[in-house]
C-alpha cells in the first residue's frame, strides 16, 4: 500500500475518508472497504452494468472508475436509493412484473431505469429496451423488465396501465 | 481481473501533465473516461508504472463554438456531446451518431479525446470526425501540434499523438445549410460496438453528391475517405456502382462479428444505403440490424 492514496467522498449521505490503492475501482471499494454489497461485479470490463452505481447524480460502471477517481463525489448505490424510497416505484414494478429471478442484474437495471425515467421522455417499448441494452440479464429475456419499466413510465405519464405482457 | 498495481497522479493544470511527462517518461498513461482503458487493465493488457488522471483540467472539456468551427474539448463526455444543442444543429452527424455510442453508463463517463486517442477500428467518433474533416489539436510542452483526423489514425489502436502530447480537442468545421450527411451502422444490439458502419457527408448538386466524404468504419484497421466514392459521387454513377466499388477497395478484418467476406458484403449495403439517406437529403442515423 506504498502508493495509497486518501480519498474522500460522500456515499449515501454519509461522508467517507480512506486509503486506498490507485489500482482499486469504485465497486471493489464499496464493497470491501464500505460493506456495501448491493452493486454487484460481473464481468469487470464495463460490459454486464451489474456494477452500475451512481456518482455526482449519473449512473457509471463502478468497475471502470477508480475509487480514487471518486474523491470529492457524491456516491449513491442501490441501497442508498432504496433507503430514500425513491425507486419504491420500480422494485414495486420488478416485483408484480417478476422482473427478475436471480437478481443479480437487478441493482443495475433498477439504477439505470430510474437515471431513465428522470429524463421525463414518452418512451416506446423498442426505446426502453435500448436505454437498458447495456445492462445484461441472463434469467428473464428482458420482457418483464420492459414492462415493470414500462408500467412505471405508464403510471407518471398517466397512460392506460393496462396489461402489456408482451 | 484485477489491475496490476500504478501510481497515480491527478494534475490540475497542462504544465503538471508536462511535468509528469517529463519525470516518468514512458512509464506514465494518460487516463481520460477510462472506458476502454479500465477494461484493459483490469485484464492486464495494459500495466502502465503510472496513470495520468486528466478528468480535473478545466481547460480540455466542453463544447464551443467560435465563427465556423465547433471545438470539442478532449475530456468532454459523451453525454455532454449527446445533449449539446451546438452539435444538434453545427454537427448534425456527430449529434446523430453519439446515439449510438455505448450504453448509457458509459456515455456518462467515456470522454470523446478518449475514444479519439483509443482508436478502435468500430469507434463512431473516430470515423465522423475522419467523414467531417476534423483537425485533432495535440498539445505538449513545446506548442501545438494540429493533425488533419485522416491523418490522425494510424492503425488498429494507433494514432499520430506522440510521446509527450495530450490531445487537447477536436476542431470541426461547423456543417453548411448545402451538405447533407447521414449515418449508419449495423449491429446486433444498440449500444454494441458497429460490425461495419458508415458515416459520411456532402454537397448536393441536383443528384450528384460532390466532395463526398464517405468513411466505412468497423472494417478496416482504422477509419479513412473512400477516395473511389469522392470521384464516383460527381461523375454520376449510381449508389449501387459506388458502393459496389467502394466495397471492392476496402480490405477488411476478419474478427468476431464476421469474416472480410462477409463484411464487404455488408459494407456494400450499407454504403449503398448511406448514399441513398444522402441523396434524399433527410438523413436519419439508422441502426440496420
Amino acid at each position: 500500500m506504498s502508493d495509497a492514496v486518501s480519498v474522500k467522498m460522500t456515499v449515501n449521505g454519509t461522508s467517507v475518508e480512506k486509503q486506498v490503492e490507485p489500482r482499486q475501482h469504485l465497486t471493489d471499494f464499496l464493497r470491501t472497504e464500505l460493506g456495501l454489497t448491493g452493486n454487484h461485479i460481473g464481468c469487470e470490463h464495463g460490459v454486464c452494468g451489474a456494477c452500475s452505481v451512481r456518482v455526482d447524480g449519473q449512473v457509471v460502471r463502478g468497475c471502470l472508475m477508480l475509487a480514487t477517481q471518486a474523491d470529492g463525489a457524491i456516491v449513491e448505490t442501490i441501497e442508498g436509493v432504496v433507503e430514500s424510497g425513491e425507486v419504491n416505484g420500480l422494485i414495486d414494478a420488478f416485483v408484480s412484473r417478476n422482473a427478475l429471478q436471480c437478481g443479480f442484474c437487478t441493482p443495475g437495471m433498477i439504477l439505470t431505469a430510474a437515471e431513465l425515467l428522470s429524463e421525463g421522455e414518452l418512451l416506446e417499448r423498442a426505446q426502453i429496451r435500448d436505454e437498458l441494452s447495456g445492462n445484461i440479464c441472463r434469467c428473464t429475456g428482458y420482457h418483464s423488465i420492459v414492462d415493470a419499466v414500462e408500467s412505471v413510465l405508464d403510471k407518471e405519464d398517466g397512460r392506460v396501465s393496462d396489461d402489456k405482457l408482451a | 481481473m484485477k489491475a496490476s498495481a500504478f501510481k497515480y497522479l491527478r494534475p490540475n493544470t497542462m504544465d503538471e501533465i508536462f511535468a509528469a511527462f517529463a519525470e516518468h517518461g514512458d512509464d506514465a498513461m494518460i487516463l481520460a473516461g477510462g472506458q476502454s482503458l479500465l477494461p484493459t487493465l483490469n485484464m492486464r493488457l495494459a500495466q502502465p508504472a503510472i496513470l495520468v488522471d486528466i478528468n480535473r483540467i478545466p481547460e480540455l472539456s466542453g463544447i464551443e463554438r467560435q465563427g465556423d468551427i465547433v471545438r470539442i474539448g478532449a475530456t468532454t463526455r459523451h453525454v455532454e456531446v449527446l445533449r449539446s444543442d451546438i452539435i444538434a444543429s453545427d454537427l448534425p452527424l456527430i449529434g446523430c451518431a453519439i446515439q449510438h455510442v455505448a450504453h448509457r453508463g458509459v456515455r456518462n463517463r467515456g470522454t470523446f479525446g478518449g475514444s479519439l486517442s483509443h482508436a478502435d477500428p468500430a469507434a463512431e467518433m473516430a470515423a465522423c470526425a475522419v467523414a467531417s474533416d476534423a483537425t485533432s489539436i495535440l498539445i505538449s510542452s513545446t506548442g501545438e501540434r494540429r493533425v488533419p483526423a485522416s491523418d490522425f489514425f494510424q492503425g488498429v489502436m494507433t494514432t499520430d499523438r506522440k510521446w509527450g502530447e495530450v490531445l487537447s480537442s477536436v476542431e470541426f468545421p461547423a456543417f453548411g445549410s448545402d451538405e447533407v450527411w447521414a449515418f449508419r451502422e449495423l449491429c446486433r444490439r444498440q449500444g454494441d460496438f458497429a460490425q461495419v458502419g458508415v458515416a459520411a457527408k456532402a454537397r448536393l448538386s441536383g443528384s450528384r453528391l460532390e466532395e463526398l466524404r464517405l468513411v466505412v468504419f468497423g472494417c478496416e484497421e482504422y477509419p479513412k475517405v473512400s477516395e473511389i466514392a469522392v470521384e464516383m459521387g460527381s461523375s454520376g454513377h449510381s449508389n449501387a456502382e459506388i458502393a459496389a466499388a467502394v466495397a471492392n477497395e476496402l480490405d477488411p478484418m476478419t474478427d468476431l462479428s464476421g469474416t472480410a467476406d462477409t463484411k464487404r458484403i455488408q459494407a456494400r449495403t450499407l454504403v449503398e444505403r448511406t448514399l441513398s439517406d444522402l441523396i434524399k437529403g433527410q438523413a436519419k442515423g439508422v441502426r440496420d440490424e
